[in-house]
């Protein structure tokens, strides 16, 4: 039997999270089929229709998808389900949102945050703040799985040849309705698929020196920005720059803490990081047990160092 | 408007749990147990509306072992009026839990599910979805801001990219993220108040519910360790080090 992905999208893209759900699809085995809930996503189908492994892409346009509403996703899903012996879906706010919908209405269990394929019904997954990983068999007929975007390297956006389908949109829930979004704009890349992270902690003081220190090194090195949970409590950024256990999950090939303690909810969220610095006063900070590279200094000092002589 | 908060008994966050030399799970026995951060702020955030008149009764409900009393009087201590326990040895998973909390939800008739959005053992995330799923009732996840207007709840959510707004009819279910409000301590005196306040047991059988698992873990193992790396001297060394060594600038 086939695969399913449920996209993420904005409609005119594939969100970047959709490929590695698509890698993850191809790992199983079997055709991986692409779900794009939509309004006028007629461009969001095509690029999906061209990630290398995908065979098909089932394009569900209409109103209940205009704001990607899980209630809508959730039902548009389980319409096509029966085609389907596993069901994917990105472990981001919106897959998270969805999957255990889709699950709960085929009366199915749900795998989370998978960051290995065993076999077709076993998974590798992080428990406790990722200090255990879960070797977890599913006896279900229908496997319904989120995928660690880090775990899986992105499917190629070029390559496939998959044919668009058209199926009917379902009606809107009625159950609720979007209002507003206020999203942050940003020029740098997005946080889970970038090379570089600089992150910064409550050891910046404040959202204003968060910006004046941290800015002109993420610019050098062409960096995402990230924070702590007691950074973006604090109100220094806001929060969808918290990594962590319940923030976001990076592996990029450098990630510089700074004025970061090393919790070990944050370390959940970026000990997969390839390289890892930590700039942080305190010698014993555990932040230090997991950097490869630990420099003892004060940032405010050490950080426009860094940024200048790079 | 009845409010139902579903509380976790977990391990508790500042420990760091060892998984066992069988690898057959984690070592449990004699940890510090809490109720889970995210329940504690739903616990919270329930008690907030009824100050603020948009919530009568708030019950507050956990499924597990008998020692999830002690979760639901630390409940009834932040201010939960009564607590129902479903207790059970069989190791419990979120579509179960689910099913539970959906009959109880059938049984008391709540307004308002608010759950926690993940509990931190298992780090989940799926059963407030699944139990709006169950109802057929509409869902605000990760919610950091809760406002209720007449028959609707108007939630602030975290996303991808920043916040959404939703509007939700009731009956619904809000799941809480981590700023949606800072919870208070339990005082001594309410503390105290919580122990004579109505705690009903109840057992998957008597709400007629399957909590057989669907899933069976296998080999619960260490993750791999990261290489101790090395304290360098100064911003120079540093540089010398990220460029000729780790080669990544
Ligand atoms: C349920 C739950 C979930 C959580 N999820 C997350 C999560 O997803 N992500 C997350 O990050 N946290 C999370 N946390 C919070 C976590 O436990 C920590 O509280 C948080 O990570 C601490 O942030 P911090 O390191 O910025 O702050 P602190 O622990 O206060 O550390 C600040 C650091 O800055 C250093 N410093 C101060 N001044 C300077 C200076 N001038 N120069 C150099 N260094 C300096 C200090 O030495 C210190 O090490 C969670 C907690 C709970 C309970
Ligand atoms: N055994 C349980 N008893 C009561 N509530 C639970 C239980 N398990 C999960 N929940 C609720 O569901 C939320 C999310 O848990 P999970 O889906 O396991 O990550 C928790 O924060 C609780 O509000």
């Amino acid at each position: 039997m086939a695969n399913l992905v449920i996209a993420e999208h904005d409609h005119g893209s594939l969100k970047a999270a959709t490929l590695n759900v698509i890698s993850a699809a191809s790992v199983i085995g079997g055709e991986v089929h692409v779900l794009v809930a939509g309004h006028n996503a007629k461009a969001a189908a095509e690029a999906a229709s061209q990630v290398a492994g995908v065979a098909k892409v089932l394009l569900a346009d209409g109103d209940a998808h205009a704001h990607r509403l899980p209630e809508n996703t959730a039902a548009q899903v389980v319409a096509a389900a029966s085609a389907y012996s596993h069901i994917l879906a990105p472990a981001t706010p919106y897959g998270k949102a969805v999957a255990p919908r889709v699950a709960a209405l085929l009366d199915k269990a749900q795998i989370s945050d998978i960051i290995k394929v065993i076999d077709a019904d076993t998974f590798m997954r992080p428990i406790y703040a990722g200090n255990a990983y879960a070797t977890v068999k599913s006896s279900d007929s229908v496997k319904v799985l989120t995928v660690r975007g880090t775990a899986f390297a992105a499917a190629a956006k070029t390559g496939g040849s998959g044919v668009v389908e058209n199926v009917s949109p379902i009606a809107d829930s009625g159950v609720s309705t979007f209002v507003s979004a206020e999203l942050v704009k940003s020029e740098r890349p997005e946080l889970a698929a970038a090379k570089i992270i600089v992150s910064g902690g409550r050891g910046l003081g404040s959202g204003e020196k968060y910006r004046e220190v941290l800015t002109p090194l993420a610019d050098k090195l062409g960096a995402a920005m990230g924070a702590s949970r007691a950074a973006v409590d604090a109100g220094y950024v806001p929060n969808d720059y918290q990594v962590g256990q319940t923030g976001k999950i990076v592996a990029p090939d450098l990630y510089i803490a700074i004025g970061v303690s090393g919790a070990i909810q944050h370390l959940a969220g970026m000990k997969d990081s390839k390289v890892i610095v930590a700039i942080n006063k305190d010698p014993d900070a555990p932040i230090f047990s997991v950097a490869d590279y630990g420099l003892v200094a004060d940032l405010f000092e050490a950080v426009p160092e860094l940024a200048s002589k790079l | 408007m009845k409010v139902l908060v579903p509380v976790k008994r977990v391990v508790d966050y500042n420990v760091k749990v060892r998984v066992k030399a069988d690898n057959s799970g984690v070592d449990i026995a004699n940890v510090k147990m809490s109720m889970n951060p995210f329940c504690e702020i739903a616990v919270e955030e329930a008690v907030r509306l009824k100050e603020k008149g948009a919530a009568t009764e708030i019950i507050a409900v956990s499924a597990g072992v008998a020692q999830c009393q002690e979760t639901l009087r630390n409940a009834m201590a932040i201010g939960a009026d009564r607590g129902i326990l479903i207790e059970t040895d069989v190791e419990l998973q979120p579509l179960a839990v689910a099913k539970l909390l959906k009959a109880v939800v059938d049984r008391e008739q709540p307004q308002l599910v608010i759950l926690g959005k993940q509990a931190i053992d298992d780090d989940a995330n799926q059963t407030g979805q699944m139990l709006a799923a169950l109802l057929g009732w509409g869902q605000a996840t990760f919610a950091s801001k809760v406002e209720i207007e007449g028959n609707t709840a108007k939630v602030t959510c975290e996303v991808d990219g920043g916040l959404e707004t939703i509007s939700v009819k009731l009956p619904a279910i809000i799941t809480t993220d981590l700023r949606l409000n800072e919870p208070r301590y339990a005082t001594l005196p309410n503390i105290m108040k919580a122990k004579k306040k109505q705690l009903d047991t109840l057992k998957p059988a008597d709400l007629g519910v399957d909590v057989t698992p669907r899933l069976t873990t296998l080999k619960v193992e260490e993750p791999p360790k990261r290489k101790g790396g090395v304290k360098v001297a100064d911003v120079a060394a540093l540089i010398d080090k990220l460029k000729n060594e780790a080669k990544v600038i």
